[in-house]
Parts: C-alpha cells; structure tokens; sequence
C-alpha cells in the first residue's frame, strides 16, 4: 500500500506539476492568470492544514490569523515604499502624526521577509505549545483559534489609524521598485510563487514520510499511548502547528504581492473556516490534493460569483456537508480508489 | 452614582442578551456534545419569523399590532424548535461521534441558510416596529434612564432561565435528559428512549435559538449575516463558563457581559471586545475545562 501511495503521489506531483507550468500560462491572460496566482496562495495554507489537520489531528480554524500577519507585513512594507518618505495616506486621514512604532522595522525588505517567517513562528509556536501541554485538544481548540482569527479582525477593523481599518491596505504599486501590477511582473510573480510552492510540497511530502510524520499519524490515531511511550506530544503538535503557522504566512505574503492590497476580510472567522475546507476538498490527508483543493475552491468562487452570485454559498455550504458525509478523504481519496481498482485489475489478469 | 448604576443596567441588559443566545448552545453543546455551528442562523430564522409575524400584524390586524411581539416569540421558539427537530433526525444523529466533522458539516449547513435568507429576504437589513409599550424609558429620578424594551428582554430572559431549570431538574422529562447526557448506554438499557430525547433536546436548544434571535429584532435590525456575528461569542459565553453545566453559563455570561461593558467605559467597543476575547482565552489556558465546570467522573 506504501508504494501505491508513493506512485499514486508521484502522480499527481506530474499531472498538477505540467498543469501548473505549461498548460495554465499558455491557455491564460495575464489577468486570469494573476487570479490563479491568488488561488495558488490559499494552497500554501492548505498544505500547513493537511500536515497540522490530516495528519496531526489538530482542527484549527484560526489559519486566518497568520495568512493575515503574514499578508499584513508585506502590505506594510509596500505601503511604506509607496508613500515615502510621507506616512500612509489612511494614517493622515485618522489624524495619525506619525508612524506607529511596530511599522518601522518593516521599513527595511530584509527584515520583512524575515518577519513574515519568524513572527508567526514564535507566536505559533508560544501559543500552541502552552495550549497543547494543557493538553487542550479538539474542538476546544478549533474554538479557541476561532476566538483569535474574530480577536485580530475585529482589532484590524477596529485601529483605522494603525492598520487601514476595513479597507485594508491599498494602493501600492512597486516591490523594490520593480512594477508589481505590470503584466510580465505578474507572469514572474507566478513563477516564483510556483517553485517556492513546489519547495513547500515536497518539504511537506518529507515531513510526512519521516519518523516524525509517522509520530503524528500516531498521536493523531491515539494520543495517550504516544505520550505513554515517552514523546513529548505537546512539543510535537506544537511543532506541526507552527509549520502550518509559518505556510498560512508564506501564503498570506503571495496573497499580498498577487492581489495588491490585503483586507480584514481574509484574516477574520469566515475565512478561516474556508480555508480548512480546501485541504478537506483535496483530501486531507493529500499534500497534491491541498494545492488541487485550493485551486478547485478558489476558481468556483470567481467563477460562481461572476457568474451566479446567488449560488456561490449555496455551492460552499454543499462542498462542507458533501466532504464530511460521502468522502472524508476528499479527491485524493476518490483518485486514490480509482487507482487501486486498476492496478488490481491488472494484476488479476 | 447615576453613572455606576447605568454602567450596571448596562452590563445587565447585555448579560441576558449574551445568557438568552447562549443557554439553548449550552443545552445542544453542553449537555449534548453538539458543535452546531448554524446555532447562529437559527437565531437569524427565530429574527425573520418575528419579522414575517410583524408583518402579518401590520397587514391584517393592524389594531393588534402593539401586541404582536408575544405571538411572534411563541411562532419563532416553534418553528425552530421543528426545524431543530428535523435537523437532528435527518442530519445531526450520524456525526454524534465525529465532533470535528459536525463542526465542519454545521458550518456548511450555516452557510447554506444564510445564503437562503438572502434569496428570501434580500441582502439589506429588515427591522420590525417597536411595540408602543415598550418604546420610550422608565425614569425612576431624573438623570436616570432605563429603556422599557431592554427590562422587558431581562424579564424575558429570567422567566426562559428558570423555565428551563424547572424543566431540566424538575420534571421526568429533564431527569431523562440528564440521564442520556451522563450515561448513554445505561440509560438505553433501563428503558430510556435515548434517540427520542436526543431528538427533543436539540430541539429545545434550537427553539431557544429562535428565542433569541426573536429577542434580537427589538433592539437591532436582522440581516442575513446576523447569525455569523454572534455565534463566536456565544460559543466563548458557553466554553467559559465550563460545559454540561448551565449554571457556569449564566455566571460566564454575567462575567463576560459586565466586564465588557466596563471596558467599553474605559476604551472603544472594539478594543473591549479584543480584550475581552483574549481574557477568555487566558482564563481558559488556566482553567481549561471552564470556570464553573463541576467536577464530573469521565
């Protein structure tokens, strides 16, 4: 059964991988284009909830929280380079005098990007390791996530001056001084995000394959006999939660450069909840799957708010109940089961 | 002194606000395991049944329109209470032991509702008339200001409160109830209908659902999103003040409830409710079975 997985995978890294590289650029407009680039984006997030989910066990339904730090930090450090050497122009209208302090260090590209990792790690990785040796678990601890992802939106909604309010931030133009909204930057964006999506996989698909994501599998099955065993659990959950932690802000940072602009409304409870349901659509249990989850979701919302807005959460809310009721292990899990009806069809004859 | 004590009629209106959206979670989450994420669409339908009695009022018995807001509680409290009824049979019962999924199929199933509120009703908000005998403010000394809908919502909210403690505690039924909640199997095995009454208590859940969202309408406009707004808060109400026990959750929305308002004193409305989500988060990192939890054998 390994080695089915294993080829089943291989798989689906090609079909996903020549889809992605050749058949999308080609088939695609610029603009349409830049629209997967924001659907590969939710993919990174997917990835980190297939690894803390599917494998892990743990359901958090505060993803939001760090696509939206690691969103923010891009959005803070474009702003400033737009506007400089004035402050922001939504500062000047909340009657801000100037920079608020926690904007400075990101004045600087360098530590930016080293932000948009470390930030979210050592938060992640505080929060989650305290919480998970107070052995909460489950559904406290997709509640409690909740409560984080409504905190921060409604703090982001709340401090107009500090962080745009509702609007977001908007407006930025250039990332060091290359023009981000220009077609070709666009088309050079997408490849990059590509290999660093490519990057992220493969990592995920050695986490899985290593010791430790046999670990994982086991105290996700049965968390007492784990720790009966002499692991520390709790650092190891706490392990997993951070890598999700720090993907949800890779992804969060693309979502930023691709979109130009970031608003409350991807960080706060709707869409926190939305994006478990990519990796659950992909199978969650499936690093291929996730990124095809994202993909999947992300283009029937335009598709179906363009086209059929009515529909779009009549379509949402069925993909929820249709996931948990008839395929729990989502389209990796239908593939999967093709696969291996072939393959034993072969082999009988 | 006039402050303190509007600062505390404040914090009084809010706690049954918070205590009438969060008992009948208390009774589906708490007592029954049941994470039902469209507990907040429920009250969103619970607001758009009082509207749709309103309006039935203002077109055919106008005279009676002063009273309609009775009538209209009963109507929402029944028809969620059905709509409850029929959830549990037909989709709730297969997930009893897959928590997690119910969380995500609960979720698909609020998303669902709201997008058909919005196809009913339309996007934009509705709100219904205020009563004459409930508009306007009962003035005991000058300077002192207590509005006659809110005392009506706190009247309300006891008078549910202690009809649901004679309920679970006082009658065979609620025996039963507590029975299934402690000890499925042996309750089945001395002859415990248990489907039955796990049928009917998500159903009382949910009609006290329909209570609130009916509530609501009195003191601010429905809207499709409604629901979505305030079923964070509701599960924070009843995960803080410890489930399987009802009493922790009146306790929990009190606290909650006043220390909101008295930072909202201090700071903006926001940034009290920022604060007031992290503090619940710390509490529970201490406590993590709840503030009230009774100690109970697992």
């Amino acid at each position: 059964m390994g080695r089915y997985r294993d080829i089943n995978e291989g798989l689906a890294y090609l079909l996903l991988g020549v889809f992605l590289v050749f058949i999308l650029p080609a088939m695609l407009d610029p603009y349409q284009l830049s629209l997967f680039s924001k659907y590969i984006s939710m993919a990174f997030v997917a990835i980190g909830i297939v690894l803390m989910w599917g494998y892990g066990g743990i359901l958090s339904l505060g993803q939001g929280v760090f696509f939206g730090i690691g969103g923010y930090l891009i959005a803070m450090f474009l702003k400033m380079e737009a506007s400089a050497p004035e402050i922001p122009e939504f500062m000047v209208w909340s009657s801000m005098q100037a920079l608020p302090v926690w904007w400075v260090p990101f004045k600087s590209f360098t530590l930016t990007v080293i932000g948009v990792f470390l930030i979210p790690a050592v938060l992640a990785f505080v929060f989650s390791y305290a919480i998970f040796r107070k052995r909460i678990s489950g559904v406290y601890l997709a509640i409690i996530t909740l409560a984080l992802a409504l905190a921060l939106s409604v703090w982001i909604i709340g401090s107009q001056g500090q962080t745009g309010g509702s609007n977001g931030i908007t407006d930025f133009t250039t990332l060091l001084g290359m023009d981000i909204l220009e077609d070709e930057a666009k088309e050079i964006l997408y490849f990059v995000q590509l290999g660093l999506l490519l990057l992220v996989m493969l990592i995920a698909s050695f986490i899985i394959r290593t010791r430790l994501g046999k670990i994982l599998i086991a105290i996700r099955d049965h968390e007492d006999r784990v720790r009966f065993s002499g692991y520390n659990t709790a650092l190891i959950k706490a392990f997993v939660f951070t890598v999700a932690a720090v993907l949800s802000s890779v992804g969060g940072a693309m979502y930023t450069l691709q979109v130009g602009l970031i608003a409350p409304s991807v960080v706060g409870v709707m869409a926190s909840v939305e994006m478990v349901i990519y990796a659950a659509v992909g199978g969650r249990l499936s690093v291929p799957g996730a990124v095809v989850g994202a993909l999947l979701i992300g283009y029937a919302r335009s598709y179906l708010s363009e086209n059929f807005p009515e529909s779009w959460l009549f379509f949402l809310g069925a993909v929820f109940i249709l996931v948990v009721v008839a395929m729990p292990k989502g389209l990796a899990g239908l593939a999967e089961q093709i696969m291996a009806r072939t393959t034993s069809k072969e082999s009988s004859l | 002194m006039n402050i303190i004590i509007m600062q505390m009629f404040g914090g009084l209106s809010l706690f049954t606000i918070l205590l009438l959206m969060a008992i009948g979670l208390a009774i589906v989450f708490g007592l029954m395991g049941v994470i039902n994420m469209a507990h907040g669409e429920l009250m969103a339908m619970g607001a758009y049944i009082t509207y749709l009695v309103a309006l039935f009022f203002q077109h055919y018995v106008p005279s009676l329109l002063d009273t309609y807001i009775i009538p209209a509680i009963i109507c929402a409290f029944l028809v969620t209470f059905a709509f409850g009824y029929f959830l549990e049979r037909s989709f709730i019962r297969f997930f009893y032991d897959r928590p997690l999924d119910t969380l995500l199929a609960t979720w698909g199933l609020s998303l669902i509702l709201q997008q058909l509120y919005r196809t009913i009703f339309g996007a934009q908000e509705v709100s219904v008339p205020l009563p004459g005998w409930l508009d306007g403010a009962w003035q005991p000394v000058a300077g002192m200001q207590f509005s006659l809908n809110r005392i009506f919502i706190i009247g309300l909210t006891v008078l549910v409160t202690v009809g649901i403690y004679m309920l679970l505690y006082r009658t065979r039924w609620g025996l039963k109830v507590r029975a299934v909640t402690q000890n499925r199997a042996m309750s089945g095995a001395v002859g415990i209908n248990t489907n039955k009454v796990d049928a009917l208590t998500f159903a009382l859940g949910s009609g006290l659902a329909g209570i609130a969202g009916s509530v609501f309408t009195m003191i601010g406009s429905t809207n499709p999103g409604t629901g979505q707004l305030y079923i964070v808060d509701t599960f924070i109400v009843v995960v803080f003040g410890g489930v399987q026990s009802l009493v922790g959750t009146v306790l929990s929305a009190f606290t909650i409830a006043q220390s909101q308002t008295t930072l909202e004193y201090v700071t903006s409305g926001s940034m009290a409710k920022v604060a007031i989500l992290l503090l619940v988060i710390c509490v529970l990192y201490f406590r993590p079975q709840g503030l009230f939890a009774s100690k109970v054998r697992r």
